[in-house]
């Protein structure tokens, strides 16, 4: 096959490339260039789109012996990754970028660019895997690696864009095990640190961040009862479920920490409260798909797992779809979700579906 | 075999010039030492700057070497603005334009942003030719402001070629001094210093066949220039450093071959040109030929495809063993709109659709054959990839 490998300038997506040239496909490796100034160097080990990134990304594919370009989407980055981030936030929710950069970038953008140019596939070092069922038909599998199984970021991939992704270390038993094998193929970026955060917010506060993006305008924290607890200089940027840097100053009468459980952007208004308040009993989205093929009855209720954050536990929950809305309803309630946020369900290790979610319904208070 | 078309970017070196370099190379001593040694070497150099001052039309003592083009653009810039300006500092104005060279426009945009310099950018048509009436305009207003005069002989992005004789005279009847970066020139057209009128000019070796890192600022017998590297006071005081005689001999060959060939380069590129151009056009007939109908540089041809990305146009070349340039300068490895294109009045999305195919020294017919053979699959998956971008 031809074989689009795209390369972060990090140790997975370069292991991943040399597996495919290995496994006798033909294969050119792509960095993308996502951020608007690519010249500039990486601060701490965030980030994937530095030009130390892209010299990383470029020594690799040259040690394995494959040509390489630079392919610019930091136009469509910033449409539909980063301006979608603030908008979400701006409203009020939590959104995951990763995610919409999969969903849209990865796995479109580039995708269709790669499949306009002639490639049959996409590879990338992510730890997940590609499987046939009985029939034949394609399903995504989290990686045997669980500690780094990336299933949940591709949750919103479809049936289609299964069939041209390729995943090389999917199957690999740990993320040492593929460092030891960049070592072996003499691959520099073999100890290089591991990402995490978000790439385009470089010194990893949200909140920052977003303050010179937004406007934000002081406002009430507010109790369950409405009752003003403190002042914010701004709701947006708060996160359902945190606790930390509310200021409240005085203590709860239980003497318990508040969380986090609701921001209301229209009044400007953040609601915190104990933390059995976030618990919740049911969530919903009308922006849903499916991962493959869909399951041939989902209006009754039916079983199955659900992931509500990259490197969380999943949940035994029943799931339906009604109303043109995917609804979730955990068997036992889950605490910490917030709009925006994305539900990635599961059947045993398939990925079954996702959806981001609109709506959730506390357990404890009425509808949130 | 991978067939080489942008020698606008970088020429292979010429096997000549291969041979005397590696020659050249074995020879011990630095030029300004006393020895024989030193004699030995500054002998190579003098004669290299003789030979270059025979091939484009200058005194010998007008050869100033230094590392390339960026630096003679430097030099020239920097160094004409600083000692006009140091001398009456009423001298502030710095008349180039938006098509030049980045180190030509980066040099005058600093001088801007950090020594209060000011600047004019004479306006160009569609075509990228300058606006004469606005440019004798602006010598005649405001003469006593003005301390140089900056603009390529040609461009080496859209090939297009600017009247520099003319440029140079409208100047020197205010006697402002006038340089221009004739790198895309020199080979490829005529290119005579003495009979331009320039004040300055800047010349490199590598487009030409001769290693990378050595070029020249030819300047004028009576011009002065503050310098920008000081040190050991080599090449007249304008540029210190130890001169690097073997690269200066092999730029040297370099450039008497290139002139001596020039003529007969002219007749087969102008000929490989327009049969890339009707080939091309055969299969892409809304493709725009840039600059078409004005004087040209014969080596350079400038497509723009409406609709496609230069980038997947180049990718898919390359992979079939051709190599061409979309003409846009690059950060990271990534193409961003050309200056050049931009500054001709197209938008973005035009500017991303460009190629530029440039002949040299070695170049054949078999290389446009090789082209227009992998193009017309290569534009169909351009166009494809051009479709999916929102």
């Amino acid at each position: 096959m031809k074989i689009l490998a795209a390369m972060s300038g990090g140790v997975d997506s370069a292991v991943a490339a040399a597996r495919a040239v290995e496994a006798g496909h033909e294969v050119v490796g792509v960095h993308l260039a996502l951020s608007r100034m690519p010249g500039t160097l990486r601060t701490g080990s965030r980030g994937c789109c530095t030009v130390e990134d892209s010299m990383d990304a470029q020594r690799a594919a040259n040690k394995i012996g494959i040509p390489f370009y630079v392919w610019d989407f930091s136009e469509r980055f910033k449409q539909d990754v980063v301006d979608d981030f603030i908008a979400e936030y701006s409203a009020g929710r939590t959104p995951n970028p990763c995610m919409r950069c999969n969903e849209r970038i990865k796995f479109a953008a580039l995708l269709e660019k790669a499949l306009a140019l002639g490639f049959d596939a996409l590879c990338t070092g992510h730890y997940a895997s590609v499987e046939k069922d009985t029939e034949g038909n394609l399903e995504l599998h989290r990686s045997v690696a669980m500690a780094k199984d990336q299933s949940y970021v591709l949750g919103v991939l479809t049936e289609e864009q299964l069939k041209h992704s390729y995943f090389p270390i999917g199957k690999a038993a740990n993320k040492d095990d593929i460092r030891k094998e960049a070592k072996q193929r003499e691959l520099s970026v073999a100890n290089k640190p591991d990402s995490y955060d978000i790439c385009f917010i470089p010194e990893g506060d949200t909140r920052d961040w977003l303050s010179d993006k937004i406007e934000l305008t002081p406002g009430s924290i507010v109790d369950m009862e409405g009752e003003e607890l403190a002042k914010h200089d701004g709701a947006l940027g708060y996160t359902v479920g945190q606790r930390k840097g509310l200021n409240i100053g005085r203590p709860a009468k239980d003497g318990k920490p508040r969380y986090v459980l609701e921001i209301r952007p229209k009044e400007n208004v953040v609601v915190v409260g104990p933390e059995q308040a976030l618990t919740i009993s049911e969530l919903s989205g009308e922006k849903f798909s499916w991962c493959g093929k869909a399951p041939k009855n989902v209006v009754d209720w039916f079983d199955a797992e659900v992931q509500v954050r990259a490197h969380g536990e999943s949940h035994p929950c029943k799931v339906r779809v009604i109303d043109g809305q995917m609804v979730i309803r955990p068997n036992l309630p889950i605490r910490g979700i917030s709009p925006g946020q994305t539900a990635v369900v599961y059947l045993g290790a398939r990925v079954l579906g996702q959806a981001t979610i609109d709506k959730t319904v506390s357990a404890v208070m009425e509808q949130v | 075999m991978p067939v080489y078309l942008d020698h606008a970017a970088t020429s292979p070196i010429r096997p000549s010039v291969l041979a005397h370099y590696s020659k050249a190379l074995e020879q011990v001593g630095n030029p300004a030492s006393v020895h024989s040694f030193g004699q030995s070497s500054r002998q190579m150099l003098e004669e290299a700057r003789e030979i270059i001052a025979e091939s484009v039309g200058c005194d010998r003592s007008e050869v100033i070497f230094t590392s390339g083009g960026t630096e003679s653009d430097n030099l020239a810039v920097k160094g004409l603005y600083w000692k006009r300006n140091s001398e009456d500092p009423k001298r502030k104005l710095i008349v180039t334009s938006t098509a030049e060279h980045a180190a030509v426009l980066d040099a005058v945009n600093w001088l801007v942003a950090a020594q209060g310099a000011q600047v004019h950018f004479v306006p160009m048509d569609q075509d990228g030719v300058l606006d004469l009436t606005d440019f004798s305009r602006v010598i005649s207003e405001r003469a006593s402001e003005i301390a140089l005069v900056s603009l390529m002989w040609a461009n080496n992005e859209i090939g297009v070629v600017h009247p520099i004789t003319q440029i140079a005279e409208l100047a020197k009847r205010y006697s402002i001094p006038v340089h221009s970066d004739a790198i895309a020139a020199l080979g490829h057209i005529p290119v005579d210093f003495r009979a331009s009128g320039l004040q300055a000019m800047t010349i490199t070796g590598h487009k030409i066949g001769a290693p990378v890192g050595v070029g020249a600022l030819i300047l004028a017998r009576s011009e002065k220039l503050t310098p920008v590297l000081h040190g050991g006071g080599q090449e007249r005081n304008f540029r210190s450093g130890t001169p690097d005689a073997a690269a200066a001999s092999a730029m040297a060959l370099a450039v008497k071959e290139a002139v001596q060939e020039q003529p007969s380069k002219l007749q087969l590129h102008a000929k490989l040109s327009e049969k890339l151009i009707s080939g091309v056009r055969e299969i892409a007939p809304e493709v725009k030929v840039s600059s078409e109908n004005v004087a040209r540089l014969s080596n350079n041809v400038h497509f723009r495809f409406p609709g496609c990305l230069g980038d997947s146009l180049l990718f898919l070349m390359d992979v079939n063993g051709v190599s061409i340039s979309t003409g846009s300068a690059c950060a990271a490895g990534v193409s961003s709109p050309s200056h050049v294109v931009l500054s001709l009045g197209a938008d973005a999305d035009e500017a991303m659709g460009t190629m530029r195919i440039t002949f040299g020294h070695n170049s054949t017919e078999a290389d446009v054959d090789a082209f227009l053979e992998a193009f017309p699959k290569a534009y169909e998956g351009a166009k494809k990839a051009g479709l999916t971008r929102r």
